[in-house]
């Protein structure tokens, strides 16, 4: 993985100098809240219901043990033992103190993290697929690019104050497992047929509360013009984006009122005039950070392993794990690891500093000191030898991570909601914990197959509702809580968004629609279709009536 | 209000009379009306497309930060010296904060007027970074033309 | 009625502004201000910059519990987060 060089460290280390300087400013005074809120959220400092919060970047969701390690410290030494583990692969302190934020920032920059950018209208972190490098798909690793994108747009001076937020999502693989198309920028890496790699562009995706799927507005861009590419669209929505609404100010909406077409056009005049050789990066460089992607160093194995047959064979548990948490990797003998941090009844995404430091340990003792954090708010051990599997599997159950869901029902989204945010209408997390109690069976959600469902607690869709298989959006009635279904969404490669069903329900009420719709999905399931394919096939009337007959 | 310049490479107040401005809609409306002007604003909105040949006669184009948020001028900046090379002053008006000068700068500007925070302030904000990732209107190396450098003298 | 609530600047604590213009974690022991009242003793507040973060109003009941449209909301804030009772002032024990 990347390493920093003395001009990554030196200006991550000025940040946090440039932070404790402002930090101090504002404790003394000098710096009115108004005056220091900018400042603050330019570092992922946000300002919470409890207490602050501090969002730290996990660059295209790639962590090395001591990285892990190092936030497992930060858990323990200056929050509450524990971490919250975001959809767009970062990690959040609920409970850290404005005095120690530099000082938490400086033990970040020892292990070569950060929060830059992690807040505000600038570019935010670049997210990637979490099977990078290892998935069996790709077409290659699209980190290196990633990592491009993560140096080009870190102080961008002309990007740092754009119209609205700003999100860049990269994957290399035809299954999209980093939700390219409801990003900001969303890049596809792919071979056309020349046999060349290059990337389609997607721009105007994204959720919230005006939800878009994103336009392709070039099939094909050479790979080595990624950054002017990217600085054409940036620079084209930097002036022409709307300013006057925050509602209407992120980019789908000025690529949905020019039309994909004409906008496209705008981004390729603008391109055409830009002096592409000081944006570019040369050969040398592109080569320079792909080296330290270079995979690391596989043992050459058969694809099958004898010793994971026999154990799979003489243990259900482990073979149940392995059939929902394990992946294909692109080395023979190898193995994806999903760890979900979804257990029954638990929060999404949350993870003590003990987990945190037992999966650094089984990192480095099976999976070439990598970990990777996905969108789903889970985490991932990369290339996983299969002889291996069931000692993994043991360390991850000693640890309370071997939780067998991944992709099912109880594999939920949710964002942190009303328990902690102060945008929030309502709670998240309680229906979350209700929906995997309620279907607490492992057979029975295996049985359900791929079930995605996403919840959020207000209209901005850090839960991702809109393309959830079952999307639950929280709305506040007077002071109560309700929650609204949609159905039918994805943010995969068949990305689309869900439609509403029905009328707020009450969260009594919400659990039970969800139980509902999952027995219509199972009483009208064609073959293995999944739930999403069902109910594309039905469409909504079918679970309307499940829903209106019990009401 | 405090105007601040480049001078030798350190940001100093300048001690000079305004200069006599013109918006670029009433300059192109009536040239001969506004010969004396040697300031040109130009508006956020504005086109720059056709920018050029409205150039010349100005030694000052003044862009505007309507509030800190607004960003708009610094794409702004950056076109008038990159594209158009504009060689003058581009000064900088409105909500600027002293954590922003820095930005500013890389885009193009070497004039700021500025309220709030003093002249030492400013000045020491544009220190606190020594090296740049991206290449922009300063003239600095990027990061990566260092690396390069570097590797090659190796 | 009304009262004075922020969070603390240095730790981000849930805060009220009690009748001796002290900050109280306590929401029962937070000053009740009727009217005019409550936004002159925010405007009060406010001055306070090296105290609190941010402070604003909220509705009461005439016992020092949250009302209205953010009872929710300010229950929470009161007590910690629903889904962690060891977390926040609920896990003294209040």
């Amino acid at each position: 993985m990347y390493r920093y060089d003395e001009f990554d460290a030196t200006l991550v280390a000025e940040r946090v100098a440039q932070f404790r300087g402002q930090v101090a400013r504002r404790l003394s005074g000098e710096l009115t809240e108004d005056e220091f809120k900018p400042l603050r959220l330019m570092n992922g400092l946000y300002l919470q219901l409890h207490a602050y919060m501090l969002r730290v970047a996990i660059p295209y969701g790639t962590l090395s043990s001591k990285q892990m390690r190092k936030l497992a410290f930060i858990a323990r030494r200056y929050d509450k033992g524990y971490g919250h583990f975001t959809t767009r692969q970062n990690i959040q302190y609920n409970w850290p103190a404005l005095a120690d934020t530099p000082d938490i920032l400086d033990a970040l920059a020892e292990a070569e993290m950060h929060a830059i950018q992690t807040s505000g209208n600038c570019i935010r972190n670049v997210t990637s697929d979490q099977y990078a490098g290892a998935a069996a798909d790709e077409v290659e690793d699209p980190r290196p690019y990633a990592e491009m994108i993560r140096q080009w747009s870190t102080f961008h001076p002309e990007f740092s104050f754009l119209p609205r937020k700003f999100k860049i999502a990269v994957t290399a693989s035809d299954h999209d497992r980093a939700a390219v198309k409801v990003h900001d920028i969303g890049l596809r890496l792919y071979r056309n047929d020349k046999g060349e790699a290059g990337f389609e562009v997607i721009v105007g995706g994204g959720l919230g509360r005006t939800p878009y799927v994103g336009h392709a507005i070039r099939k094909f861009l050479p790979k080595e013009h990624l950054l002017s590419y990217l600085e054409a669209i940036l620079r084209v929505y930097n002036l022409q984006g709307r300013r006057d609404n925050i509602y209407k100010a992120r980019i789908k909406i000025l690529v949905n009122a020019e039309g994909a077409d004409n906008f496209a056009a705008m981004v390729e005049k603008e391109w055409a005039a830009m002096k592409k050789t000081d944006i570019d990066l040369p050969r040398e460089e592109i080569e320079r950070i792909g080296a330290y992607f270079a995979p690391p160093a596989f043992e050459t194995l058969p694809e099958e392993s004898a010793s994971l047959e026999e154990q799979r064979r003489r243990d259900p548990d482990f073979a149940r794990w392995l059939r929902t948490n394990m992946a294909a990797h692109k080395t023979p003998g190898y193995a994806i690891v999903n760890v979900s941090l979804k257990p029954v009844g638990g929060v999404p995404g949350d993870i003590s500093d003990g987990q945190m430091e037992a999966l650094a340990d089984l990192a480095e003792d099976y999976s070439f000191d990598e970990i990777r954090a996905t969108h789903e708010q889970n985490l991932v051990l990369p290339h996983v030898r299969k002889d291996d599997l069931c000692a993994v599997w043991s360390g991850l159950k000693r640890a309370d991570l071997a939780t067998p869901n991944i992709g099912l029902v109880s594999d939920i989204i949710a964002c942190p909601g009303l328990d902690y945010c102060t945008l929030a209408n309502t709670r998240s997390i309680p229906i979350a914990q209700r929906i995997s109690e309620r279907f607490a069976d492992l057979g029975d959600q295996e049985s359900l197959g791929e079930l995605k469902i996403k919840i959020s607690g207000c209209i901005n869709a850090c839960g991702h509702h809109h393309v959830g298989h079952i999307g639950i959006l929280g709305v506040d009635k007077k002071g109560e809580e309700f929650y609204q279904i949609t159905l039918g969404g994805s943010g995969a490669e068949d990305a689309s968004l869900g439609d509403i069903v029905g009328r707020g329900l009450s969260a009594d009420a919400t659990i039970d629609a969800v139980e509902k719709i999952v027995a219509c999905y199972r009483a009208n399931r064609q073959d293995n279709e999944r739930f999403l394919d069902a109910y594309r096939r039905l469409g909504a009337e079918p679970f309307k009536e499940a829903l209106y007959e019990a009401a | 209000m405090k105007l601040l310049k480049f001078n030798a490479g350190r940001l100093v107040p300048a001690l000079e009379e305004p200069p006599v401005e013109v918006s670029l809609e009433d300059w192109r409306a009536n040239p001969q009306a506004h010969a004396g002007a040697t300031a040109l604003k130009i508006s956020n909105a504005a086109p720059l497309d056709d920018i050029a040949g409205d150039l010349s006669g100005f030694s000052v184009v003044i862009l505007a930060f309507p509030g800190f948020k607004d960003g708009r001028a610094y794409s702004q900046a950056r076109l008038l010296r990159e594209r158009f090379g504009y060689t003058g002053e581009v000064r900088a008006c409105g909500e600027i904060l002293r954590d922003q000068i820095f930005f500013m700068a890389r885009c193009g500007f070497d004039a700021f007027e500025f309220s709030g925070a003093d002249a030492d302030s400013a000045a020491a904000a544009l220190k606190d970074f020594s090296h740049f990732y991206q290449a922009a209107a300063d003239g600095t190396a990027p990061v990566w033309r260092r690396r390069l450098a570097r590797a090659a003298a190796a | 009625m009304k009262a004075v609530t922020a969070n603390r600047l240095d730790d981000g604590a849930v805060v009220y502004l009690d009748e001796s213009g002290q900050w109280t974690a306590e929401l029962a022991l937070a000053a009740r201000y009727e009217g005019d009242d409550a936004e002159a003793a925010l405007a009060d507040a406010k001055r306070r910059a090296t105290e609190i973060a941010d402070g604003y109003l909220i509705e009461v009941t005439e016992t020092g519990a949250p009302a209205g449209r953010t009872t929710l909301r300010e229950t929470i804030r009161a007590a910690g987060p629903t889904v962690r009772e060891d977390l926040g002032y609920q896990a003294a024990g209040r």
